[in-house]
């Protein structure tokens, strides 16, 4: 009965949607595979990918100083995340943009001495630059309390016995402990690349304006369109948090190696025998 | 270490002992769990160390590679000091100097430990754990190493397990493959935590065997264990520990037919 209810009310909206000529899905449909729009996927992507390959490795380091004995590198570290953990990305953003403005000569040299290289502020921080600063930076903040707590994760058995064996931290953290905190480390990583697929919508503020929204913001501004290019941006919005999605779950698959017996089917799997199942019934 | 002078390990001449231990003292905050251990462990020595929880015997073991660090007295493993380095000056005489944590490293690579709950890192199969300090932390070539790790697995019966994980493996296979890890390495010292306290009573016994063969090849092991039999059988020498300190050591045999001491013979007359 419940699930009659449900199906009926579901029907009934996309009905609703699809006859509703105010969505205009004759533009949906013209502008989903626009060559304006596909550039901006790319540079979404681009942006998320570089951001989160950064956030990562710079998390990594900043989870590792945090959990160090030495309090210089722990309060370090501690300083970093309450700076860029406590400010919304979306300032740190315009001020990365600002840049440029803050800074007009950045060298490169040595410290107090001489310089080797200037560059002019305004062309070393780009807009692409900044925006990937700005996300990447913010984002570290967050990944280093996540892998913090997937360290924090694994038995300390593990820790004394690769001691044991005669392994410096750095190695015993490399080869012994982050593997097995990935199992921890991974499903909120997973949300923190969608989020941050997500989050790049507000490169704007840098000003940077070539990613997905950006472009489809364009687009239907000079049409004066703004729903039909809003469906088109989260459609491909969709497409891209789906792909993420399947990925984490084949990279949790990986990582839970050695935790479990058996590994259970993928779906893929799933399917494939259920063929197979069929095949030899028949 | 305070308020000591060092000195010289007491033979001088001919080989050291492989662990000399001077009044060894450890605190956890305002528990005291070592008072003074004065023990002699020499070359190819078996020894077994008993006591009720809490005596400090799985410390002491740790103490010996630089797991826990001792608030005072010396410990000596084959005639160099745990954790510190004696340097004469010419203004202060001798003093001490702690490693730096590479130093620690090395030194503790030269000495086995097996755990009361084996501590086989889980994302690696049998043959990938032992390989991996010989190959990371002594960089041996692969090609030896595998060949060597193949050698450590047959002798602890589990040739056929390589590919295996741990979580694949019993509790008494995943102690063998244990000790396969910390033979690779060709340590000069093993040292045993309670290896057989975690195990069922079925498994403790293919644990003790490889323990038993290791001690007829002559390896120079310290073993803290509530297996009395194991001690009289295989160990050289018996040590019994309670409330921090060494209350008797001496032959298995006799201290296990008339132990001297009130506190020695009640603790053994409820295990045994």
């Amino acid at each position: 009965m419940a699930v009659a209810i449900l199906a009926v009310i579901v029907a009934m909206m996309i009905h609703g949607v699809v006859t509703n000529e105010r969505f205009h899905w004759d533009t949906v449909g013209k502008y989903l595979f626009d060559q304006r729009v596909g550039q901006g996927i790319l540079v979404t992507l681009e942006l998320t990918v570089l951001s989160m390959a950064i956030a990562v490795t710079l998390g990594v380091i900043l989870a590792v100083m945090r959990l160090s004995p030495n309090p210089i590198l722990s309060g370090a570290a501690w300083v970093y995340l309450w700076v860029f953990r406590g400010t919304p990305v979306y300032t740190q953003l315009v001020f990365w943009g600002l840049v440029g403005v803050l800074y007009p000569q950045i060298g490169f040299g040595i410290p107090f001495g001489p310089q080797f290289a200037t560059f002019d502020g305004k062309d070393l921080i780009a807009p692409f630059v900044a925006a990937l600063l700005g996300l990447a930076l913010n984002e570290a903040a967050y990944m280093a309390e996540i892998v913090r707590a997937g360290i924090l994760s694994v038995d300390e058995g593990q820790t004394e016995a690769a001691a044991a064996l005669g392994m410096a931290r750095g190695q015993l953290m490399r080869r012994i402990v982050l593997p097995q905190a990935m199992r921890v480390i991974i499903p909120p990583t997973g949300n923190e690349v969608i989020s941050m697929l997500k989050t790049t919508s507000l490169v704007i503020a840098v000003p940077y304006s070539l990613d997905l929204y950006a472009k489809t913001r364009d687009i239907s501004t000079r049409l004066f369109l703004p729903v039909p290019l809003l469906i088109v941006a989260a459609i491909w919005y969709l497409v891209m948090t789906s792909m993420l999605m399947t990925g984490q779950y084949y990279l949790e698959r990986y990582y839970a190696r050695g935790s479990l017996r058996t590994l259970p089917l993928t779906p893929l799997q799933k399917l494939r025998r259920r063929v197979r199942a069929r095949g030899a019934a028949r | 270490m305070t308020g000591r002078q060092p000195t010289v390990p007491a033979e001088v001449a001919g080989p050291p002992p492989m662990v000399q231990s001077e009044g060894v003292h450890k605190r956890f905050g305002p528990l005291e769990v070592l008072k003074g251990i004065e023990l002699e462990v020499r070359r190819g020595e078996v020894m077994c160390i008993l006591g009720p929880s809490g005596s400090g015997k799985s410390t002491f073991l740790r103490c010996i590679n630089h797991l826990e660090k001792i608030d005072a007295g010396l410990l000596w493993v084959d005639g160099s000091l745990v954790g510190y380095r004696q340097k004469d000056h010419r203004r202060h005489g001798l003093r001490l100097h702690e490693l730096r944590e590479s130093e620690v490293a090395q030194k503790r690579a030269e000495i086995g430990m097996v755990f009361q709950r084996f501590n086989l890192f889980p994302h690696m199969t049998a043959l990938q754990n032992v390989i991996e300090a010989p190959l990371r932390v002594k960089k041996e070539p692969r090609s030896e190493v595998t060949d060597r790790a193949q050698q450590m697995l047959q002798r602890v019966g589990l040739s056929d397990k390589a590919g295996a994980y741990p979580t694949q493996l019993s509790g008494g296979q995943q102690q063998r493959v244990a000790i396969a890890r910390a033979l690779a390495m060709r340590p000069k010292l093993m040292l045993f935590d309670e290896p057989t306290s975690a195990l069922d009573p079925e498994l403790v016994g293919e644990v003790l065997d490889v323990m038993r063969g290791l001690a007829e090849d002559g390896m120079t092991m310290v073993v803290v264990t509530h297996e009395i039999g194991f001690a009289r059988e295989v160990g050289d020498s018996l040590v019994f520990m309670d409330g921090g300190v060494v209350v008797e050591a001496g032959p298995p045999r006799e201290i296990l037919a008339n132990p001297r001491h009130e506190r020695t013979r009640t603790f053994l007359s409820k295990v045994l």
